[in-house]
């Protein structure tokens, strides 16, 4: 199934916080690769992790458990984990 | 942009898989007040910490706050005082519910029927010459009866100024008595005379551990890299010091900004209600600091910072695979 433009959106947001908060050099939203690993590939730690999350929250105004870290493996794993969180708290 | 595995060939880049996701969350407990030496430039006692705060007695009270510390994402106890061993059922509330690192000076032999696969470390400050100067007697010829050939203990060799030269006899001893061992400097809190470090000792120091790891390489837990950071109180350009260290207690750290640092590490009195500053003395100077295990954070924590070609990255896993094997998260 084609990516939806809010779906796209939502991953070049991410990626654009991802690239800002760990001042990530000659990489651009639209060529962050959303299926890169960010542990084995970008060297992203739980730290840096707690730092995107905490934009994010505010951003997005959702609640990331530390306990989910691990599943958020790629820049696409992190917007479907967003997308479902708003989608659960509009049906709340 | 440098990505791991544009830095990395195949065998490098599944050591860094190895480690990448192991997130250890360790943070350091007093076990006791109390300690059976009273050496000469131990930081707990030379900066008053066996009285900051009184014991917790009551041992239910100390396997509640062990849930806690699990509850809180505490993965790895690492145990300090005073003397743990002096407290057994208190080194068995942590050991019976985490990943337990006990640090020992090894005159009392844990009971391996009861604690069959715990991590022990036996401090040792030298030879028998500096044994006896700093710490009154030889704890080695005791300790090293005691642990003989114990797969789960190693000695963390505080190497002093005056062991430049000397430090392949203490290492051979280790390597006879079946025993692994880590080296780290000391950091002289109580200014023995002698035994503060120079520039042009600390570069000797660096190529005799450099030496030692070469020539015993399945006795000596190092790394080369470590053996740069700690000697030179640099990595990647930068100077250690309190703006740079890893393992400050998390709810005390008002630093701004805020470095790279242990997530949730606290170090806890025996009390288990006081927190320390961080994992040794508040009195020290942070940059003379020379404890080991921050070293080791330090660049643990700046993982990021080692992505800028292969070998700093390669150096950087060295250091992450050096301290997982001290707390036994991979195998010697």
């Amino acid at each position: 199934m084609p990516e939806s433009k809010e779906a796209r959106e939502l991953v070049l947001r991410i990626a654009e916080i991802i690239i800002g908060e760990l001042k990530l050099e000659e990489i651009t939203p639209e060529t962050f690769d959303p299926d890169m690993d960010l542990v084995d590939e970008l060297g992203v730690d739980s730290m840096d992790l707690a730092t995107v999350a905490l934009v994010l929250q505010d951003e997005y105004g959702v609640f990331i458990d530390e306990d989910d870290y691990p599943t958020l493996k790629t820049v696409r794993l992190i917007a479907e984990y967003l997308s479902a969180k708003m989608a659960a708290g509009k049906n709340a | 942009m440098q990505t791991v595995s544009t830095l990395l060939s195949g065998e490098w880049y599944e050591r860094y898989r190895a480690i990448s996701r192991l997130n250890m969350r360790s943070s350091i407990y007093d076990v006791t007040n109390r300690c059976n030496l009273r050496c000469k430039g131990c930081f707990f006692f030379s900066s008053d910490e066996h009285t900051a705060a009184p014991e917790e007695t009551d041992i239910g009270r100390w396997e509640a706050f062990v849930e806690k510390e699990q509850a809180r994402g505490v993965n790895l106890a690492i145990l300090i005082g005073g003397e743990p061993t002096l407290y057994l059922d208190r080194v068995a509330a942590f050991y019976k519910r985490l990943p337990t690192y006990c640090a020992t000076n090894g005159l009392i032999k844990i009971p391996r029927d009861r604690f069959p696969d715990m991590m022990v470390g036996i401090s040792l400050w030298g030879d028998e010459e500096d044994e006896k100067l700093l710490r009154g007697k030889d704890a080695f010829s005791i300790s090293s009866k005691n642990y003989a050939g114990d797969p789960y203990t190693y000695y963390l060799y505080t190497i002093t100024p005056r062991q430049l030269g000397r430090t392949e006899r203490v290492i051979k001893r280790i390597d006879d008595a079946g025993l692994k061992v880590h080296m780290q400097l000391l950091s002289n809190d109580e200014g023995v005379e002698g035994f503060s470090w120079t520039p042009s000792q600390l570069a000797d120091i660096r190529a005799e551990m450099d030496a030692m790891l070469a020539q015993y390489p399945r006795t000596v837990i190092s790394c080369r890299y470590y053996h740069e950071v700690i000697t030179t109180g640099r990595m990647l350009g930068r100077p250690f010091g309190w703006n740079e260290c890893p393992s400050v207690t998390e709810p005390l750290d008002t630093r701004d900004p805020r470095p790279k640092r242990l997530i949730r590490f606290i170090r806890w009195a025996a009390d288990l209600q006081t927190m320390h500053r961080c994992c040794t003395s508040a009195t020290r100077d942070c940059r003379t600091c020379k404890d080991g295990a921050a070293h080791m954070s330090w660049v643990m924590v700046n993982k990021r910072d080692h992505l800028r070609s292969t070998e700093d990255l390669q150096n950087w896993i060295e250091v992450y695979e050096m301290f997982a094997k001290l707390y036994k998260f991979l195998p010697w």
